[in-house]
This record gives structure tokens, sequence and C-alpha cells, in this order.
């Protein structure tokens, strides 16, 4: 592990070159640079949504800036978490303390990002979230510097729950997985489905990383509800929805499946011919205006595929983290968290999004369907945009969070 | 409606223990291989679940690169996983013998860890989805469930492979061979057998079982890197239970804990992933030889 972060950083060293000139409006850096530290999954079930890829997408948003701020070098090194919040979490302290790094990005699983939270909350340094999907980092778990990005599980729970009761799927059984993640999603979107006058007949917990879930499908069955949630992702969601067509769930007509969190990368491993008709919300799609195209056409020429939401977002985040820096004149934590804060985001992720007290970037979110193989044009045509949904209704507000810091 | 079994309907029942029996074929076939390979050769082979990925990325480069479909890959992975295995044998396994099993355990974990790396390298950790064959498309509804053909299908492969296995081994003379060899190489060598042949041939055997797996486990699972890896724990502990070398055991034990698995997913879920190391720990303190194993 030392090993490759030792040669993460060397690598990183070799790529920025020599430093410029003075800068006059020269700020205070710590360690004369800024580190950008991506922690994430990078072999487990987690790594094709975000792993190498979000790091490449956080080197992209260096590169706008020349690698350089402030007349400093921008620095990006990497790290595998395991899934482990131990080891998250260990991670995060030496990044901070021993290593100088000043932001730390992505952290996919709630779990380790929970725990990876407490350590950034004490030692005030930035954390920026685009892998997470629990509400509760913006809730009961909020720090003054952490913030969360692309998506979370109210507003997964806003889009695909809600949709869906309208439709008429108003009885729901969830296959929810058993870790932080999985329960806040299966809670956020029983009340979204409460809220719209449906009922959740029943639930059942899946250990992480099974790999046989017909058990689990065969009492969604039996349950008699008109909608399984799957309140899973990765790998998880993957396993479920190949399993649930060869169990002919959906082919009786009476059950409708709704995965609850799906990102590009599981449509692509599923194939369109298992995925279809799937209705899904995401925080971003590659193919919905130009910006959004030319900029995943660069991120696909370097990385073979096209950005999940959550390696969009990392882009998005560390953009929005370096320009603060910028206006800011400083790296140090709690004043950058300010100024990000004040700032409205507007890059080609969202379009003036905005950032709550508590951390949570505000800004539209997409309700979509996954084609069918005959209405496919092309590899990574995948979705139809069916809704917008504005950030305002897809967010809970800071005071609907359950956050307790100042406003 | 019928009354209930420990709350449970019991059509519920009846599925989920169909259920555990076709999870318990993979254990069966799986562990049938380890129990093969750690009779003849003493060798703890941690490769296993490696060599079960590579049987289903064989066949799935089969299916995508060569347009070679389901049946001939049923043939055909298990082959050129048991050659992959000749080469193991041969140019690693073969120099460990006189040492400690802890080295070809080491060895073997080694390998699976470097198999496992290179195919992650190269596709993901996502996987590749991979069709079942149009005659095995669909399903029977049995009343209690659904059960789809394919499903159906791997039990039946499953028991026929491992019966046939047990009695090749059991009441043939090539089998009175091998396990003569086991207690005893220097004589049966002695007797003009070619011993070392023989080994190499066992575990090509054992790891084409592994194959073999993967092939029928494709169209279930994703086509994953870490589909060995999420299944070779468990079967470890299934060989274990049975009694590590006992080819019986490791059939019997591998269906039997598939349908206590299956069960455990009806009434406590969340213990199902640990529900097999749970019955391990026991059986070690009990009967420390494992259920079928003998005491050397």
């Amino acid at each position: 592990m030392i090993a490759r972060l030792l040669a993460g950083a060397a690598l990183a060293a070799l790529t920025i070159g020599a430093t410029g000139p003075a800068n006059a409006q020269q700020g205070k850096l710590s360690g004369d640079m800024v580190k950008v530290g991506v922690l994430n999954d990078r072999s487990g079930l987690y790594a094709d949504l975000g792993g190498e890829g979000s790091a490449v997408a956080a080197r992209m948003a260096a590169e706008e800036f020349g690698n350089k701020i402030l007349g400093k070098p921008i620095q990006i090194i990497t790290a595998d978490h395991q899934n482990k919040p131990d080891i998250g979490s260990n991670l995060a302290r030496q990044w901070i303390d021993q290593d100088g790094v000043d932001v730390i990005v992505d952290v996919p699983n709630s779990g380790v990002a929970l725990a990876v939270q407490e350590v950034t909350r004490e030692k005030k340094t930035i954390f920026l979230m685009e892998g997470p999907a629990t509400s509760r980092l913006t809730g009961d778990a909020c720090s003054p510097t952490g913030f969360h990005w692309p998506y979370d599980t109210r507003a997964l729970a806003v889009g695909t729950g809600q949709a869906i009761v309208k439709e008429g799927g108003d009885s729901w059984f969830f296959i929810t997985a058993d870790y932080a993640f999985g329960h806040q999603l299966e809670a956020d979107t029983s009340a979204q489905v409460k809220k719209a006058g449906g009922k959740v007949v029943g639930s059942v917990k899946a250990p992480l990383n099974t790999a046989d879930f017909s058990s689990f499908l065969l009492q969604a069955q039996a349950s008699g509800a008109k909608i399984v949630g799957l309140a899973n992702a990765g790998g998880d969601t993957i396993t479920s929805i190949k399993q649930a067509s060869e169990f002919g769930l959906t082919q009786s007509g009476q059950q409708k499946l709704a995965g609850l969190l799906i990102f590009l990368s599981d449509v692509h491993a599923l194939g369109l011919q298992v995925a279809q008709d799937l209705v899904l919300t995401t925080g971003f799609y590659w193919d919905r205006n130009d910006e959004t195209r030319a900029w995943s056409k660069k991120f696909f020429d370097r990385h073979g595929k096209m950005p999940t939401m959550v390696q969009a977002g990392s882009y998005s985040a560390v953009r929005h983290y370096l320009k603060a820096i910028e206006a800011a004149g400083t790296d140090d934590g709690p004043t950058v968290a300010a100024k990000m804060k004040e700032m409205p985001v507007n890059d080609m992720f969202a379009q003036n999004g905005s950032i709550l007290p508590n951390g949570r970037m505000v800004h539209d979110m997409y309700l979509a369907r996954v084609k069918k193989p005959s209405e496919s044009k092309g590899p990574w045509d995948y979705y139809e945009i069916l809704r917008t949904i504005p950030g305002k209704e897809a967010f809970a507000t800071f005071e609907e969070s359950g956050c307790k810091l100042p406003k | 409606m019928m009354g209930t079994i420990f709350g449970i309907p019991p059509q519920a029942l009846f599925g989920q223990l169909l259920l555990g029996l076709i999870n318990g074929s993979f254990y069966a076939l799986l562990s049938l291989g380890l129990a093969v390979i750690f009779g003849m050769l003493n060798v703890i082979n941690f490769a296993h679940g490696a060599l079960y990925m590579m049987g289903a990325f064989v066949s799935w480069l089969l299916l995508t690169k060569l347009g070679i479909g389901y049946w001939w890959a049923l043939l055909l992975a298990p082959l050129i996983v048991g050659l992959f295995g000749v080469v193991l044998e041969k140019t690693l396994l073969s120099r460990l013998y006189k040492l400690d099993h802890l080295y070809g355990l080491l060895l073997t974990f080694g390998l699976a860890l470097i198999v496992e790396g290179a195919f992650r390298h190269q596709y993901g950790v996502s996987g590749q989805p991979y069709p079942i064959p149009d005659a095995l498309k669909g399903g029977q509804n049995l009343g209690f469930m659904f059960l789809p053909n394919y499903r159906g299908w791997v039990v039946v492969a499953s028991l026929v492979v491992c019966l046939s296995t047990w009695i090749a081994i059991e009441k043939t003379k090539l089998g009175a061979y091998l396990r003569a060899a086991t207690e005893n190489p220097v004589l049966v060598q002695a007797f003009g057998i070619n011993v070392p042949r023989m080994v190499t041939l066992t575990y090509a055997f054992g790891v084409a079982l592994a194959g073999l797996a993967g092939v029928l486990a494709a169209p279930i699972y994703q086509v994953s890197p870490l589909m060995g890896s999420n299944l070779i724990i468990v079967v470890f502990a299934v060989v274990v239970i049975g009694g590590m070398g006992s080819i019986l055991g490791a059939v019997l034990t591998g269906y039997g804990l598939g349908l206590l698995e299956g069960l455990t997913k009806v009434f406590y879920p969340e213990a199902s992933n640990i529900v097999v190391f749970v019955i391990m720990a026991v059986v070690l303190m009990i009967k420390p030889a494992g259920l079928f194993g003998r005491e050397r």
C-alpha cells in the first residue's frame, strides 16, 4: 500500500514539472502545493463507478488550471480503501498528518465516508464526497468542511420513488444492502413512497457483495408487492437485476423492478437486453448537451469508458475547490469551505448549483429510462432523460436535513 | 392457504431449499476438485477460485471473440483450464512436494492473486454478461416457485459429474492406482506405474472441474474477475467441514451446506454469509478431522 502511495506520488511529481515564476497574488499554501488525495475502491465491487476514473477526472480539473494554483503545483495522489472503514479513516489520517494532503476526494461506500468525515471534521480538512450516497453525510453526520456532490439517498428516493408511485407502483418490497447506505436508501425511499400515498409491505437485508440473490428475489416475489426496490449499488445491483430477469420476476407483469441507485457502469455491464426500461435517477448523463458531450469525449479518450455521475462529479467538485482556493488566496480548510459555499457552481456538470451550509451541493437531477436495444444508436447510448428534477425538489433543505451546524 | 412451518409458508420453504440445492451444486463441484487435489498431491489449492473464474472467462472469450457457444465451451473451457493446470503443476507445484503443505498453499494463493489481478486489469470489476443458451431459456412453474430451466440443468450436471468422479475413484482400476499412489507412491512406482504423470493428470482433472464449474456459473453470475474469490473461502470451509481429502465428504457437505445457507436466507438473512463459518468452527471443535475425514 505504501509502495503504491509512493509510486503515485512519484508519478504525480514527474508530471508537474518546474514551478513557474512567483505569482503576484501568491498566497499561503501549506507545503507550498495543493495536494489532492483521491480515496476510493480501486479493486472491488465499486471500482468501476469511481476508481481510477475519479482520479482521471480530478486530473482533468487540475489541468484546467495548468496543474498550478497561486503559482504552486497541484498534486494528485490515489489510494484504495478496500471498502473498509478502518482502512479508509487510517489512510485519511496518514494523508493529512504526514503527507500534507489538503483535500480528500470521492470515497464511495457510505460506511467508509462516514468514518472519513469524522477525521476530516477533526482536522478541518476539506472532504469532497462524490461516491457515497447516504444523506446522513449532510444530516446528523454533517461537517463544516464536508461537501456532498452528485447525489444522495434522498434525491434518489424523490426521483425514482415518487415517479414510480405516480405511475401506479404503490406497494413496495425492498432488497436492501445491509450497511449504512442501504438502510438509509430504504428509509428515504420508504418515506417518499408513503408521502406519495404508497405502502411498504416488507424488506430483506442482503449482505454486501452477495453472489446469489435468488433467495431474496423469491421472498420479494412471495410478498406480492407491485414494486421490488433494489436499495443496493454496483456489483450487487448488477447481480440482482440479472437474476431477477432469470427468475422471471418481471415477466408475469405483476411485479416491476426499481433500481434505486444505478450507475452508467452498471447498465454497461448488464447490457441493454437485461437493463432495458429500468427507471433511474442520476446527477449526470454524458449525452445531455454539447458541454457534457465535449467533456465526456475527453474523458473517454483517456479512460476508455464514458464517465459515471461519480466521476463527472469528482471533476466538478475538484474544479470548484480549486477556484475557491484561487479566490481565497489560501488552502486553509475552513476559509476555503466558506468560499466554496459563497460561490455558485457553474460548469459542464451543474448550472447555477449552490451549496447549503451543511455542504450539500444543490443542482438539478435527472429521471432517466434505460433504452431498449432497438432504440440505442451506438455504444454508451443508454439513457432517455424523462424529466429534469429541480435541485430544490430533489435535495432536502438545510432545515430538513437535521444538520446541527450554524446556518 | 396451507399452514406455516416456523412462520414461513411451506411454498417459500420448498423454494428456498431448491435454491440451496442449486448453490450447493457449485460448492460440491468446487470442493470435489479441491478434495481430489488434496488427496493426491497434498496441496491445498488456493488457486481454485481463480481457475473457476478462468473457466467462466474462457467461455466468455470463446463466445465473444470466436463465436463458439455454450455447449462447446462446456467441453473446451475445462480442457483449456486443465492444460493451464498441467503447466502450473509441471513448472511450479512439482518443486514443492518435498516441503510442508504450507508452501503449496502460499504458492497457489500467490498465483490466485496474480491471475485475478491480470483479469481485473484487463476487464474491470463489473463483469461481462454471458447469455443463457437458447435451449435452456425460460423456466418451469413448479407451483411453489418459478424454476429457471438453466438452474435445473446446473443441478443435474453437477450431480452427474460428482457421481461419476466418485465412481471413477472408488470403483475403477485407475481409481485404485490413484488411491494406492496416495498411500505409498514409491511402491506403486515400483509396479511400473508412472506416478509423476498420474499426479500431473490428477491436478489437471481437479482444476478442470473448477473450469467446468466456471462455465456452468457464467450465465448465472456476471463473468467477473472477483467471482472466484467471492466463492473460494466458502468452498474451503466446505472442504474443512467435510474432511480434507474425502471425496464423498466434499460432495455431501457441498450440497448440505447449500441447503443450510438457503434456510438461513429465509430465517435470518443477515447471517447468510457467515453461517457456513459458524458450522466450520463447531465442527472443528467437535471433530477436527471433519465430518467424513479420517484421523491420520
